[in-house]
């Protein structure tokens, strides 16, 4: 039954529907990202998870030079190994119709007989080549796609120095290649980098490696230590040249995988209580007001006889449907985005399909949240109006007193108008909800600037990568090392301007009992075309004596300047150095150890090589220098900085914009939610007054002028300190996100802030004029006839 | 007061008629007003709650419109003005004084004069207004620290610091005893004398009707009879 309560309780509602839509979308808005990020981070890795688990994807990963099959049944015999799979992969150049750059897919072979066992590859669209087929390949969908490839198309490969005509029969997915990047770049180019399978005799042939495997994989039973495994691998394959074994952790697509859903828990854990807690703050303005209002009616209530339970609940209640509608709002919205940004990961990272959970318990949470929240911002002030004996809350509450203070002499001095006299009195009057205003306005500042930050941030290192560290137009990778005399052959290449040689090569780096695989460069002096950079974008000095190594390394391995440092070489000569740490540098990308070339290659004993060529070309020249390149069988792969850089740009705009769409929306609902209420309770409370002002003569503007004034004056305020918590917000965003391969640029431009600001101040401004609106239909007459 | 004075009216009403509508209900609080006022008079505006005389005060002030009829301040017909005419005519012309006071309860007494002076073409210092209402010893309290008597002199010192042409009292004493009332009938009655302000004055309270130069009964929306007070009597001699 409905009782008479409830009805007021409704009909109160829809009075102040707005100002409870206001505060329902600012919950709305935690709710959602609460249910969006928990819902994608678990379906992303619910979908990973399947995947990896269905197509086998390795625990552990091994590449070497070259060692016999035969080796392979004493790996599988080790304790703890469930399945092992030797195979041949190598990177290859191909040359696609109507491409004049050449592409660079990286081959692995499929077993001999049967299907593989491990790192399964998906069909998507055809078959498997057949197994005495040493001409049918599949090729990964993403490249496929991106180059208009189909089964039955043909495609040229150079392998061995020449160019084989290689006919695609399936298009596949593999769950090595989730986030498929291209050796010495960090964004998929699904254009200009794939995979391709093919026979394991085929494959064999082009490496000379019949008989033989080159990459290893293997799974590990529940609960083996991956650590113990890797230890004894390494020692194993040493004498077949292993680069040393890795794990899932060290697994390109993998990790990147992993960070992408370590953020989005993050996210779940920062965004949410700023909203809760903005929330019940209105919460606690908005029905302080009411019952203040109601006043009265709470006093004739209980001298009716209602308990002061009774009519506590009354009001809590009206808080609950509020939080209802919000969470209602925020659970469909966080459901709905929440599939939507699954896709667009899904897209992403390369899923064959996509297992959409959303999991009961970030509903659970997020409705528990809500409402603990609105209740909290409900009880303060339900309580200390209800609790009032009846006959004192009959009576109107005392008016309120403004007392004379510092103000009145700073306005007297400054010769301030009336009308704004009465602005600074409000605030000074009722400094909490000033605060609450200032408050709210300035987290929406602060949310835009650390999300805008990201552009920032990304600019700077796009610039450092692209222009600054990396100021080559094209890198050559080597199918080897070779010889420094290559660099000269290189500069005899079309429309090559300067050449210059790089050697890289992958070590194990000891210190105590950890360790670290990464590449040890050799420095040349003399290099211009690639340079370190540190944090602050300042080109780095090359090394003088020993290793040089980012700071965060050092930190890892607990190295420190002077101390000496285990260098493991896992491709040949593979000699084992102990080597001063020379210089700690604080990189701003990439993270490869550097030696002086002269010391690295005296330790070597062997003449100065090189496995990269950075070229800078004529760009005029490009088509023949790739036309050329295509006939050179010694380069593995070319990575083209300028198709680098658009790729980058355009995926991470594409993704760094949907973000801060949702951001600004975010912030935009925060300053709406806390200034319309404000305004309107100011309103309210002061629409008596206003409509005084307006029998004296006083034109509408010029009323509204107290109105708007006082909230403009305060986004004012809030505005500045918006922008230094969006500071600490960037700071702990850049701390945060800042990766051993990537460290991130506290920057943020003027322009960041400007915009935070601008679009605060423009959306505190549009919610006060919406109020605004109803100074105009306030009834002069009536309004002088009621006080209060 | 001579002649030639009454004969210069500041406002002048045609047959004026209000009709409210609240759904279906019609509720007519005038019914065919014409009533004219001169310089320098004090009117009071008699009649029982409900019978129109708040009506016809706030569509002489330009707070409200007639729904028929016309009505004239000196030669400028009010009637067809917008509203931005009508806020500039009160600005400029029109002085308010009612019975809740309407101060803004955040400025003092003084900064609730200086609101108006700050606006007005040719204002008296706020001050001085205060002098007047005699008020001047609370000018720096808030309305919340002073009585209603109080409270209702600095409304009539705002009222009266822009020099206005007319002003306009609804119920000035209805919420104040009678020897607060008295207090501030004096300060009403002072300002007429000194100003020469027209003064209209809205009161159920028919002892007070004393005090005008004319007093106009209405009833049922319609002037019900004129009475011309051969005698006024000072506020202090009435009693209620």
């Amino acid at each position: 039954m409905i009782t008479a309560l409830d009805r007021k309780l409704w009909r109160d509602l829809r009075r102040l529907w707005a100002q409870g839509l206001a505060i329902a979308l600012v919950m709305a808005c935690g709710v959602m990202v609460l249910v969006l990020t928990t819902g994608a981070q678990r379906s992303l890795t619910e979908t990973r998870d399947a995947y990896y688990e269905r197509n086998r994807f390795a625990d552990v990963f091994a590449a070497l030079t070259r060692a016999p099959r035969s080796l392979l049944p004493a790996i599988a015999a080790m304790d703890g190994v469930l399945q092992v799979e030797g195979r041949v992969a190598f990177t290859a150049i191909v040359d696609l119709p109507g491409m004049v750059e050449p592409a660079t897919a990286r081959i692995t072979s499929l077993p001999a007989a049967g299907d593989p066992v491990l790192n399964v590859p998906l069909v998507r669209a055809g078959r498997l080549p057949l197994p005495l087929a040493d001409d049918e390949v599949a090729v990964s969908e993403p490249f496929a796609q991106a180059n208009g490839l189909r089964p039955g198309d043909g495609m040229r490969v150079l392998l061995n120095g020449t160019y084989r005509t290689l006919r695609i029969t399936g298009l596949v997915l593999s769950p090595e290649h989730i986030y498929s990047i291209g050796p010495g770049t960090i964004m998929p180019d699904d254009r200009r980098y794939g995979q391709i399978w093919m026979n394991e005799a085929a494959a064999a042939a082009a490496r000379n490696l019949s008989g033989a495997f080159n990459e290893l994989s293997l799974t590990l039973a529940r609960g083996t230590d991956p650590a113990p495994v890797i230890d004894r691998l390494d020692r194993m394959l040493a004498p077949y040249g292993g680069t040393g074994a890795y794990d899932r952790t060290r697994q390109t697509s993998h990790v990147f995988l992993q960070s992408e859903l370590d953020q989005l828990a993050a996210m779940a854990f920062i965004l949410p209580p700023i909203f809760l807690i903005v929330a019940a703050v209105l919460v606690n303005m908005v029905l302080g007001r009411l019952i203040a209002l109601d006043r009265p009616q709470i006093g004739l209530l209980k001298a009716l006889g209602y308990s002061t339970g009774r009519v506590a609940f009354t009001y809590l209640k009206m808080a609950i449907a509020i939080g209802l509608v919000g969470l209602a709002l925020g659970w469909a919205a966080g459901l709905w985005l929440g599939h939507q940004t699954t896709e667009l990961y899904a897209d992403f990272f390369r899923f064959p399909w996509l297992i959409y959970t959303p999991g009961v318990r970030s509903f659970a949470v997020s409705g528990a949240l809500a409402l603990a929240t609105v209740v909290l911002g409900a009880l303060r002030a339900v309580l200390a109006s209800v609790r009032l004996p009846a006959a004192v809350a009959m009576q109107p509450a005392a008016p309120p007193l403004y007392s004379r203070g510092f103000l009145d002499a700073a306005g007297n001095r400054l010769r301030l108008r009336q009308t704004t006299m009465m602005i600074l009195r409000s605030i000074t009057r009722w400094p909490g909800r000033a605060a609450v205003t200032v408050c709210g306005v300035a987290a929406s500042v602060a949310v835009l600037v650390a999300s805008y930050f990201s552009f920032d941030a990304m600019n700077v290192l796009v610039d450092r990568a692209f222009h600054q560290s990396n100021r080559q137009h094209v890198t050559l990778t080597l199918a080897g090392p070779r010889p420094e005399t290559v660099v000269e052959a290189a500069r005899s290449l079309p429309g090559v301007l300067a050449a210059e040689g790089a050697y890289i090569v992958p070590v194990r780096l000891e210190h105590g009992n950890r360790t670290h695989l990464i590449g040890l460069r050799a420095a040349p002096r003399e290099a211009v075309l690639t340079r370190t950079l540190d944090r602050d974008g300042i080109a780095l000095p090359p090394p003088m004596v020993g290793v040089s190594m980012p700071q965060l390394l050092a930190e890892e391995l607990d190295l420190s300047e002077g101390d000496r440092v285990t260098v493991e070489l896992l491709s040949p000569p593979r000699i084992t150095m102990s080597v001063p740490v020379g210089q700690l540098m604080a990189h701003s990308l990439g993270q490869d150890v550097s030696m002086p070339r002269e010391e690295l290659f005296a330790r070597l004993r062997s003449v100065p090589l090189v496995n990269q060529i950075n070229l800078l070309v004529d760009t005029a020249e490009l088509d023949a220098l790739h036309a050329a390149v295509k006939r050179t069988p010694t380069v593995a792969g070319v990575v083209l900085w300028s198709e680098a850089r658009v790729q980058f740009d355009r995926t991470i705009s594409e993704n760094l914009l949907t973000m801060g769409l949702i951001y600004t929306l975010i912030g935009v609902l925060i300053t709406i939610g806390v200034v319309y209420n404000a305004a309107r309770i100011q309103l309210a409370e002061r629409s008596y007054e206003l409509a005084s002002l307006r029998v004296l003569g006083f034109t509408r503007g010029e009323v509204s002028f107290v109105l708007v004034g006082e909230t403009m004056l305060l986004t004012a305020v809030a505005v500045p300190l918006g922008w230094v918590a969006g500071f600490a917000f960037a700071a702990m965003t850049a701390e945060g996100l800042s990766s051993e391969l990537v460290s991130i640029p506290l920057v943020v431009e003027r322009r960041t802030y400007a915009m935070a600001g601008a679009i605060a101040a423009v959306a505190a401004l549009g919610s006060v004029l919406l109020v605004r609106r109803r100074l105009d239909r306030v009834d002069l007459v009536t309004a002088l006839k009621q006080k209060e | 007061m001579d002649d030639a004075v009454r004969e210069r009216p500041v406002f002048r009403t045609e047959a004026v008629t209000k009709v409210y509508r609240t759904g279906s209900v019609e509720v007519h609080a005038l019914r065919g007003v014409d009533l004219a006022l001169y310089e320098g008079e004090m009117v009071v505006l008699l009649g029982a709650s409900g019978s129109g005389k708040s009506t016809l005060l706030n569509i002489l002030g330009g707070l409200d419109t007639p729904t028929e009829g016309r009505v004239f301040f000196r030669e400028r017909e009010l009637t067809g003005l917008d509203e931005a005419g009508l806020t500039a005519f009160r600005r400029d012309h029109v002085g308010f004084v009612f019975q809740f006071y309407n101060l803004v309860p955040s400025l003092t007494a003084r900064e609730n004069v200086a609101l108006v002076t700050e606006i007005a073409r040719n204002p008296m210092r706020p001050e001085e207004a205060l002098e007047r209402a005699g008020i001047a010893h609370r000018m720096d309290h808030f309305p919340a620290e002073m009585s209603g008597g109080e409270q209702q002199r600095v409304a009539i010192a705002r009222a009266i610091a822009k020099r206005p042409e007319v002003l306009l009292c609804d119920e000035p004493t209805g919420a104040l005893d009678s020897k607060t009332g008295i207090a501030v009938l004096e300060a009403l009655v002072d300002v007429n004398r000194e100003l020469g302000t027209a003064t209209v004055l809205i009161t159920h309270n028919a002892a007070i009707r004393q005090i005008a130069h004319r007093v106009v009964v209405i009833a049922d929306g319609r002037i019900a009879r004129t009475e011309v007070n051969e005698t006024r009597l000072s506020p202090a001699e009435v009693s209620w």
